[in-house]
């Protein structure tokens, strides 16, 4: 549980710290002095939608926190000794969803800029890297599967589709969000914000991958 | 969903959804308020399905083998459903859906919620999951008996009542729960912090707030680990795999499974299962600092204290998990560990019990409805924090572990004390929400008959602890070791319990009647400081405040000002020229 203990803690502790910032020093009783107004509350570019993304990337950092957290103290526990050889096209994954990434942050600059024609093109290759990342996952399920690693036969083998598969669910969330900016697009719509926001999410999901993937190799 | 920009949701503009038809107003509404009572309907319709369920496990107990309808896996089942039922569907259904729906926008001077669409589907998640439960006692085999816990492996083990279907249907509930939840769980937080009007500091919030805040913010960091725990039990039972599950002989047949750790899930369960406490705490704790101000009308009692001591509860809830497993065979110095960090959560929860007692010092004490059922919250919150540091030292725990101690200490703190708080927050808000008032002859009796009662029923039941009478038993039977006096109490308890229960039927007669023919209530009866009492309707429309958002001057805590013409002032009541605010 340390892992989790010390993201969980890492987490409490900014919004400690936040809060922290923002009610030091205040004296709720005082009243407003006369003749001045109140003024608004949080600065403009933190918009519901970036703070909601905030939220939700919490939420996720405590899942994989939990499951890795699980993983390790299974593996700490007697019994059978963990010999995962991972299939060779994991390898082959990871740089998939890195060039993903990449095609995001095109997407993202391009919206920015105001580039339609490079917005679509990035856009077209961000989806396409990540299906094609997730059918290299499926190969590596049934390389494992074919090798004899099956959920059945290796409770340390399990983790391994655990954790991918938790992986794999959350990029599927994010391609729904990528479908319907490819529909909005073709419709003529805007979807600058959208992008920035889909862009940190995939690069959340490739440093969560990066995390499990160093994870299982040392195991 | 479209992006509402931070403008948008201050100001005048926000698009709000304006229904015509019947169903989208009251069905399919986006109003956060509508939701509310969505969630409080349903929680309540829940809730009475698990207080039956109680009775007949009281039935049982008081009278064991008189009701054939009960038999032992049945019984287990009731244990089961009721704790389930009572702790998830209910308590963070009712704390969280329907007052943090219903009083967050309206607190914090906002519009409605900032993504009120995820928020309409959230309560239908919600449904869903409970429809999915109830499902459960229609299945072949009945639902799950293993215990609310779910402890693999005797959960999904064959020869254990629900194991063929019903556990099933409890996992894929407790998934679609968590789903709603999120969605939920993220518009209270994204709301509280974006949406709050003019002038509504951090330090100007409500207590209600800050105690929903701080529970939705640690239900969204624990429900994950419930969340995967769920998902490994369910591969386990429906995959074959061996998260959990070691190799065993069950009903003398070898298991196909080798190599899980039951103590896993233990640690994952209850790594979600303390924090879960506190989810249920928090929002009682904020809704409670208010109410007593309101009726004593004094000024809470260190309002950053207050604060700070909700936060730090927050943080040290996560490091407490494991005093639920002193008797798992862990490392005696992990024991330590866990006894200390409960001992200290017990510090901030303390520093809480004096400044509402500070606050009733001295204050105006009128003896309202929800004044009552908030004073009677402190009592029974004290008594259930005090057998809580008991069962917090491994040493004592130990031969109290799974008695009716157990059951007395989480009674009191968990289940009696946030009702009481619910009824009080309903009977307070009432007025508001429905523009009637309730029968205060009846609500009084519904409260002394619910308070007292749940003493005779739930204090006893510490001394069978000490007894050594053990929990989730069906029957006794020829024990030795069990006295005659419990099996006399155990009966008097069953009574107990019949009468509070009955007594619930008066709060619900109360609710619907007053509904139609309750006096028409004042604005605002008690006098209250806070934005939800100040909308220009009541109950207030779609929007919540009219043309234009209130603006807000000072804290929620203005009660008997000196100098000022009436005893409170509201948030948004300007600053007077001179004279009225001399320094305090
Ligand atoms: C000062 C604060 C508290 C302390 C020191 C404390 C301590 C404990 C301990 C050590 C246990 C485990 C007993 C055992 O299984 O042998 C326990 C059980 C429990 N506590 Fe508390 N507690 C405190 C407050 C609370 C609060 C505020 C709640 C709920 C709002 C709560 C709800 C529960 C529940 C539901 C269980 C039983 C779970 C089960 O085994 O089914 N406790 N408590
Ligand atoms: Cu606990």
């Amino acid at each position: 549980m340390i892992p989790s203990l010390a993201l969980i803690s890492l987490m409490m502790l900014l919004l400690g710290a936040w809060l922290f910032r923002h009610t030091w020093g205040a004296r709720p009783w005082e009243v407003q002095a006369t003749g001045q107004l109140p003024s608004r509350q949080a600065p403009p570019e933190a918009t519901p939608a970036r703070v909601g993304l905030g939220v939700i990337l919490a939420m996720v950092t405590s899942l994989f926190a939990l499951t890795v957290s699980a993983y390790l103290m299974r593996l700490g526990m007697a019994g059978e000794t963990p010999s995962l050889r991972l299939p060779g096209v994991l390898w082959a994954n990871t740089l998939l969803l890195m060039t993903a990434s990449v095609a995001w942050q095109c997407a993202w600059g391009a919206a920015r800029c105001g580039q339609p024609g490079r917005l679509r093109r990035s856009l077209a290759w961000a989806g396409g890297l990540s299906l094609t990342f997730l059918a290299g996952q499926g190969l590596a399920w049934w390389q494992l599967t074919a090798g004899g690693i099956t959920l059945q036969a290796s409770p340390v083998g399990a983790y391994f589709y655990l954790l991918t598969l938790l992986h794999a669910l959350h990029l599927l969330g994010g391609l729904v969000a990528w479908w319907r900016a490819w529909r909005r697009l073709g419709r003529g719509g805007d979807i600058a914000s959208g992008v920035e926001l889909a862009a940190l999410y995939w690069h959340f999901l490739l440093l969560v991958w990066g995390v499990l993937f160093m994870l299982l190799l040392m195991t | 969903m479209g992006e509402p920009s931070r403008e948008a949701l201050l100001d005048e503009e926000m698009e709000l959804v304006h229904p015509r038809t019947f169903l989208g107003k009251y069905i399919w509404s986006q109003d956060a308020k509508v939701i509310a009572i969505q969630y409080a309907l349903t929680a309540t319709a829940i809730g009475l399905v698990a207080l039956v369920l109680s009775i007949l496990i009281r039935l049982q107990l008081g009278f064991p083998g008189t009701f054939s309808l009960i038999d032992p896996s049945s019984y287990l089942q009731y244990v089961t459903m009721h704790g389930m039922i009572m702790v998830v569907y209910l308590l963070t259904a009712f704390l969280l859906g329907a007052f943090g729906n219903y009083l967050i926008p309206l607190m914090i001077g906002a519009r409605d919620m900032a993504f009120p669409f995820l928020n309409m589907l959230s309560y239908w998640f919600y449904l869903a999951s409970v429809l999915i439960l109830v499902a459960g006692f229609f299945v072949p085999g009945g639902p799950t008996g293993g215990g609310w816990t779910l402890y693999p492996p005797q959960v999904i083990s064959a020869g254990t009542p629900g194991a063929e279907g019903g556990i099933v249907l409890m996992l894929v509930s407790l998934i679609v729960f968590i789903a709603g939840f999120t969605m939920g769980g993220l518009n209270y937080v994204v709301t509280v912090l974006q949406a709050r009007t003019r002038g509504m500091t951090l330090m100007r919030l409500p207590l209600t707030v800050w105690g929903i805040f701080m529970a939705t913010v640690l239900a969204l960091l624990a429900f994950p680990a419930l969340l995967v725990a769920v998902l490994m039990l369910l591969s386990d039972l429906l995959l074959g795999s061996s998260f959990f599950m070691p190799a065993m002989l069950n009903l003398g047949e070898p298991s196909s499974h080798e190599g899980g750790s039951p103590l896993l899930y233990q640690h994952l369960f209850w790594f979600f299962g303390h924090p879960e406490v506190y989810i249920v705490a928090l929002p009682a704790f904020g809704i409670v600092s208010d109410i007593l101000a309101c009726h004593a009308r004094k000024n809470i009692f260190g309002y950053r204290m207050m604060v700070w001591a909700l936060i730090l509860i927050g943080v040290l809830s996560f490091v407490v998990w494991a005093h639920h497993m002193f008797v798992s065979g862990m490392s005696p110095y992990f024991g330590f560990l866990f006894a200390t960090t409960t001992l200290i959560i017990a510090v901030p929860t303390a520093i809480k019990v004096y400044n509402w007692v500070l606050t009733l010092w001295r204050g105006n004490i009128r003896l309202t409805v929800p004044m009552l059922f908030a004073i009677g919250f402190l009592f029974t919150f004290v008594n259930g924090g005090l057998s809580g540091l008991f069962l917090g030292n491994v040493t004592v725990d130990v031969p109290l572990s799974d008695t009716y101690f157990v059951v007395g200490h989480f009674h009191m703190v968990m289940a009696v004390a946030p009702v009481l708080v619910i009824f009080a927050g309903l009977y307070h808000w009432y007025p508001k929400v429905t523009g009637r008032m309730f029968h205060q002859g009846l609500a009084k009796w519904h409260f002394w008959l619910t308070f007292l009662g749940t003493y005779v029923v739930y204090f006893p039941m510490h001394f069978m602890g000490f007894a050594g009478v053990p929990r989730r038993y069906y029957a006794y039977g020829e024990s030795s070791f069990i006295p005659d006096s419990v099996i006399t109490l155990n009966m008097v308890i069953t009574l107990a319990a019949l009468v509070v229960a009955a007594a619930q039927l008066l709060f619900l007669i109360n609710m619907a009647w007053s509904l139609r023919r309750g006096e028409r209530a004042d604005p605002n009866p008690w006098g209250a400081t806070t934005l939800e009492w100040q909308t220009p309707h009541t109950p207030p429309r779609h929007g919540n405040f009219g043309e234009r958002l209130p603006v807000v001057y000072r804290w929620a805590y203005d009660y008997s000002v000196p100098g000022a013409p009436r005893d409170f002032l509201p948030q948004n009541q300007p600053p007077q020229a001179q004279g009225e605010e001399a320094p305090r």
